[in-house]
C-alpha cells in the first residue's frame, strides 16, 4: 500500500543562499495512515523546519526546499509532490488534508477574532459551509476536543481562555475538516503537566476515533512513548537514527539518541531523588525560616472602584529550609509558587507573615543572604553590560565598592562555574544558553548569600545543557553550603535535585516533606494527580486518561479568611493537609 | 460608572489646566493690546490716557482678578470680544472651523487612502525593489516641508496646466460642494502628502510584526488564502498604531495648518490664532486654545473608543 506521507532526501536552507544555509540535510521518512511518527531532537535540530516543510509553511518564515520531494497521497487517492506544488493546490491541502497544531496556543489564535470565528473560518475555506450550518459545525467541533459549554464558548475571544483550553480550540480547528495528517509541533511544550497530560489523553482518542496519521514533533522522548508509533531522532539538520517506538526507546544505537535518553531526567517515583543530606535531628538555625506568608492583590470593581475581593495568590505559607539543603517548590502555574518566591525576596509586598534570612556572614545586611537566578537566561542579563559589570551589579547595588577583592571573587566564581577568566571582558550575547545560565548563577554568588531561589532556573535549557547545569548547582550547594528554593513544575528535574518538596495548589502548600517520601508515596489528591500526569518511558503501555477538572478560582470576597490547616503527619518528614 | 463618563469628568479639569497655561503664557510675552495697537506711538500716551485704556481693556486688575473675571465669563460661555475683529471670540472661531474641520477630515482620508494600502503593500513586499521604492517615496514624502509641496502642487498646475487653485472667500460645502471641493482640494493633498509618508512607514512595520505573529502562520496552515490572511487576519491587529497616529495628526490639524492656509490663502483657525498673538488679542487667543484643546481631547477619546472597536482585549469597561 501506498503510505500516506513519503518525504525523501528532503534540503531545506534559509536566506538569501539556501544552498548554503541549509538547515535540514537530507531527511527522508515515511508515514502510513493511522501511524504517528516523533521527531524528537533538541532546539536548532530542524525537526520544527522538517514539519514546516511538509505543508510548505516554511517558505512564510523565509526558508526554501532545496531539494528532495514530499509525496503525499490526497484524499482523493492522487499523489502529489508537495515540495513542488503550487501555492493554489497548498492552500486547498492546508488545513483541509494537513492540520497543524503549535507549540504556543497563548498566541496562536487571533486576538481580534471570537474563537467560533476562527473554528468557522476552516469550514467556510474547505468545505463551503456558511452561516448557521458553519457556526453548527464549529460548535460540534469544540464539543469533539471535549469543551464544556461549547455554543457560549464559541463567542468567546482567545484571551479570555486559559492555555489548556486554547489548545483544544487549536486541535479542534486542525482537526475541523478531517485531515489524513495532523502535524503536532511541540503541542504541549508551554502547558502545564497536568494540561499536558489532558492534551495528550485527546490526541491518543481522536486519533482512535479517526484514522488520522501523526507527527508529533518534540524534545521530551518521554512524551512520546505513550503516543508514539515510530520515533525520528534528529540533530543538526539529519535523521541520525529512525525505528519503532520500542527500538528506539530499548535498543538505541546511534550515540545521540543514546545520550538524548540518558540526558532526559525520567522520573522515577522517588528513586532517583538525592540521598547526600539529611535534616539535623537537633533544632538548628535554618538558613530561611518562612511562617505564615501571604501575599494578596487587590480586587476592584463598581463605582468608585473599591476593593471587592482580593486573589490570594499565596495563603499562609509556612516552611524552613536549612543549610545545604534544596526545598523544591511544585505547582502549576497559577498555584503561587512563583508569587512565594518572589515574596521572599521582597519583590512583591506580602501582606502578612514574615520570613527570616540568616546570612552566611553576620557583618552583612540580612537582605543580601538571598538571591534569585531567573527563568530565561536571554532575558536577565543586561545585553549592554559586558560580564565584569555584570558580576558587579550585586555588589554596588549593596553599596560596596568593586576593588580587588570583588576582582577576585569574580574570577573565583567564573572558575567554579566553569566558564574561562577572560570571559569577564566579552558581552551576554557571545554565550550560550547555558553559559548565560551559569553567569546568572555567579551573579547570584557575587554576595556571598545562604540561600538561592532558583525559578525554573532549568526549565529553558535544552535537555542535556541542563543536566550539566544541575551539576553545577548541586556541586556548589557542597562547596558553599547553599540552602536552595528551586522553584519548578517539572517533577523529574525536582526529583533530581530536591531534598524535600513542597507541592502547592491555590496558593497553599498541601504536602510537604522528604523528597523521595512523597514521590514515592503521594497523599495529597493534588499530588497523586500532578505525579500521575509526568510522562515517563516507564509507563508507555499506560494511555492518558481525561480529567477535565478545573484549578479553582482564587479571588476571594473581601474579608475572607481560609480555615486553618489541619495537617496529618504520615511519616518522620512528611505530611499533607487534610482535604474537606 | 462607565468609562465614556468616566473620561467625559476628566474634560473640566483639563481645560481648567489649559486654561491657566495659556492665560499666564500669553502675558509672559511683553507687549499688551495697547501697545499692539499703537505701535511705538504708545509711548506718546500720557499716563492719564493709559490709564483710561488699561481700564477699558480690564489690564488694570491683577492677574487672578483678571483671570476669574475671563473664567466666570467661560462658564456662562461667554469667551469674551475680539479686540481685532471687534466680535465675540466664539463667533469669530465658529466662522473659521468648518474649514479648518474639512480640510483635517479630507487631509486625513487622502493620507489613509494612499498610505494604508501603500504600507501594506510594501510589507508584503518586504525587502524586495517595490517596498524599498515605498519606502523612498515615504522618506521623501515625510521629509519634503509642506510649503514646498503646496508651491509645487501650485506651480506644476498653474505653469503646466495652466490651471490656477480657486482662491478668494471661502465657501462652505453645504452652499456648494464643487466649488468648495476646488478650494479645499488642493491644500488638502498638501497636508495629506507628509501625513501619507507616515502613515504609510507606521502601517509598514506594524503589518511587518503582525505578519510574523503566529495566529498569522495558523491562519496560513489551515488553508486562508493570502489575501484573506492580510484583509481578515493581519489587518485588524495592525490597524492600532496606524489609529493613533492618525488620531494625533488629525488633533494637529483641528488647530488650523498655518503655512499651508497662507499658501492657500484660506481663512483657517491656524492664521487667525497666529494673528491673534501678534495683537496681543487675548481674549481670541484664550478663547481659541480652549477651543482647539477641546477638540484634541475629543479626538483622542474618539481614538481609545476605536481601540476598544479594533481588539477585544482593550476592554473599557469598569477596571
Amino acid at each position: 500500500m501506498k503510505p500516506l506521507l513519503s518525504v525523501s532526501g528532503l534540503h531545506v536552507g534559509f536566506g538569501r543562499d539556501p544552498r548554503a544555509n541549509e538547515i535540514v540535510h537530507g531527511v527522508s521518512f515515511d508515514l502510513a495512515a493511522g501511524e504517528t511518527l516523533a521527531i524528537v531532537g533538541e532546539s536548532g535540530s530542524g525537526k520544527s523546519v522538517t514539519a514546516l516543510s511538509i505543508n510548505r509553511l516554511v517558505d512564510f518564515g523565509g526558508g526554501r526546499i532545496t531539494g528532495g520531494r514530499i509525496d503525499f497521497t490526497r484524499a482523493d487517492g492522487t499523489a502529489i509532490d508537495l515540495a513542488g506544488a503550487s501555492e493554489r493546490e497548498l492552500t486547498k491541502i492546508r488545513g483541509g488534508e494537513i492540520g497543524m497544531i503549535f507549540q504556543e496556543p497563548m498566541t496562536s489564535l487571533n486576538p481580534v477574532l471570537t474563537i467560533g470565528e476562527q473554528i468557522e473560518e476552516s469550514f467556510r475555506l474547505h468545505r463551503g459551509l456558511t452561516g448557521r450550518q458553519a457556526k453548527a459545525a464549529a460548535r460540534d467541533a469544540l464539543e469533539r476536543v471535549r469543551i464544556p459549554d461549547a455554543a457560549r464558548r464559541l463567542k468567546y475571544c482567545p484571551h479570555q481562555l486559559s492555555g489548556g483550553m486554547l489548545q483544544r480550540v487549536m486541535i479542534a480547528t486542525a482537526l475541523s475538516c478531517n485531515p489524513r495528517l495532523l502535524i503536532a509541533d511541540e503541542p504541549t511544550t508551554a502547558l502545564d503537566v497536568t494540561v499536558q497530560a489532558q492534551i495528550m489523553a485527546l490526541l491518543a482518542e481522536l486519533k482512535r476515533e479517526t484514522d488520522m496519521g501523526m507527527i508529533f514533533i518534540t524534545h521530551d522522548i518521554g512524551l512520546v512513548a505513550g503516543i508514539a508509533d515510530k520515533v525520528m531522532v534528529m540533530q543538526a539538520g539529519e535523521a541520525v537514527e529512525q525505528g519503532s517506538l520500542d527500538e528506539i526507546l530499548d535498543t538505541p544505537r546511534h550515540p545521540y539518541t543514546k545520550h538524548l535518553l540518558s540526558a532526559v531526567p525520567h522520573f522515577e517515583a522517588g528513586r532517583a531523588a538525592r540521598r547526600d543530606y539529611s535534616r539535623p535531628k537537633t533544632p538548628a538555625t535554618p538558613a530561611l525560616k518562612v511562617e505564615g506568608l501571604t501575599v494578596r492583590f487587590p480586587v476592584t470593581g463598581g463605582l468608585l472602584r473599591r476593593q471587592t475581593g482580593a486573589v490570594h495568590a499565596v495563603d499562609g505559607v509556612d516552611f524552613d529550609l536549612m543549610p545545604g539543603e534544596t526545598l523544591g517548590i511544585v505547582g502549576e502555574s497559577g498555584s503561587g509558587k512563583s508569587t512565594t518566591a518572589r515574596a521572599i525576596l521582597g519583590l512583591v509586598q506580602p501582606i502578612r507573615g514574615d520570613f527570616t534570612a540568616s546570612s552566611n556572614d553576620p557583618a552583612k545586611p540580612e537582605r543580601n543572604a538571598v538571591q534569585m537566578v531567573f527563568q530565561n537566561p536571554y532575558a536577565s542579563l543586561n545585553p549592554r553590560l559586558r560580564v565584569d559589570s555584570i558580576l558587579a551589579e550585586p555588589v554596588v547595588a549593596s553599596g560596596r565598592k568593586v576593588d580587588a577583592e570583588i576582582k577576585q571573587r569574580m574570577e573565583m566564581l567564573l572558575d567554579r562555574v566553569g566558564l574561562p577568566r577572560n570571559a569577564l571582558e566579552r558581552y551576554p550575547h557571545e554565550f550560550s544558553g547555558g553559559q548565560r545560565q551559569r553567569l546568572c548563577i555567579a551573579r547570584a554568588l557575587m554576595l556571598n548569600p545562604s540561600v538561592l531561589v532558583l525559578d525554573e532556573a532549568v526549565s529553558a535549557l535544552d535537555v542535556s545543557v541542563q543536566a550539566k547545569v544541575l551539576e553545577l548547582l548541586v556541586d556548589l550547594q557542597h562547596d558553599f553550603g547553599l540552602a536552595y528554593l528551586f522553584v519548578s513544575h517539572d517533577m523529574a528535574v525536582v526529583e533530581r535535585i530536591a531534598h524535600r518538596i513542597a507541592v502547592v495548589y491555590a496558593g497553599q502548600i498541601v504536602e510537604i516533606g522528604d523528597a523521595a517520601a512523597i514521590l514515592s508515596d503521594p497523599r495529597h489528591s493534588y499530588t497523586k494527580s500532578l505525579i500521575a500526569a509526568v510522562p515517563s518511558i516507564d509507563r508507555r503501555r499506560e494511555h492518558f486518561t481525561l480529567d477535565t477538572r478545573q484549578v479553582p478560582s482564587l479571588v476571594r470576597p473581601l474579608g475572607f479568611e481560609p480555615p486553618p490547616a489541619e495537617w496529618r503527619d504520615i511519616g518522620a518528614d512528611h505530611r499533607a493537609r487534610l482535604e474537606a | 460608572m462607565n468609562y465614556l463618563t468616566r473620561r467625559l469628568l476628566t474634560f473640566p479639569l483639563v481645560m481648567l489646566g489649559v486654561s491657566i497655561l495659556v492665560f499666564v503664557s500669553i502675558r509672559l510675552v511683553p507687549g499688551n493690546a495697547i501697545t499692539a495697537m499703537l505701535g511705538t506711538e504708545a509711548g506718546l500716551l500720557t499716563p492719564q490716557q493709559r490709564a483710561a485704556l488699561e481700564a477699558y481693556f480690564g489690564l488694570d486688575k491683577s492677574w487672578p482678578v483678571q483671570y476669574g473675571h475671563w473664567l466666570m465669563g467661560v462658564l456662562r460661555g461667554d469667551l469674551g470680544i475680539s479686540v481685532t475683529y471687534g466680535k465675540p471670540v466664539l463667533d469669530v472661531i465658529l466662522e473659521r472651523f468648518p474649514l479648518t474641520l474639512e480640510l483635517a477630515l479630507l487631509s486625513m482620508l487622502i493620507a489613509l487612502a494612499i498610505g494604508l494600502p501603500a504600507g501594506i503593500f510594501a510589507a508584503t513586499r518586504n525587502e524586495k525593489p517595490s517596498d524599498l521604492g515605498v519606502r523612498i517615496l515615504a522618506m521623501i514624502g515625510q521629509s519634503t516641508p509642506n510649503f514646498v509641496v503646496g508651491l509645487l502642487i501650485i506651480y506644476i498646475l498653474s505653469v503646466g496646466f495652466g490651471v490656477l487653485p480657486v482662491m478668494g472667500t471661502f465657501t462652505p460645502f453645504f452652499e456648494n460642494p464643487l466649488e468648495n471641493l476646488g478650494q479645499l482640494i488642493l491644500p488638502a493633498l498638501t497636508l495629506g502628502f507628509a501625513f501619507a509618508a507616515s502613515v504609510t512607514r507606521i502601517s509598514r512595520s506594524s503589518m511587518l510584526d503582525v505578519l510574523s505573529e503566529d495566529y498569522v502562520r495558523t491562519a496560513r496552515s489551515k488553508g486562508v488564502p493570502a489575501l484573506s490572511v492580510i484583509w481578515r487576519h493581519a489587518l485588524p491587529n495592525a490597524l492600532i498604531p496606524v489609529v493613533t497616529l492618525s488620531g494625533v495628526e488629525f488633533g494637529y490639524l483641528l488647530g488650523g495648518a498655518v503655512i499651508v492656509e497662507q499658501i492657500f490663502a484660506l481663512p483657517g483657525l491656524g492664521r487667525m490664532v497666529l494673528d491673534a498673538i501678534l495683537q496681543r488679542d487675548y481674549a481670541l487667543v484664550q478663547g481659541s486654545v480652549l477651543f482647539i484643546a477641546l477638540n484634541f481631547m475629543i479626538v483622542n477619546l474618539l481614538v481609545d473608543l476605536a481601540y476598544a472597536v479594533l481588539d477585544p482585549r482593550i476592554r473599557l469597561g469598569d477596571r
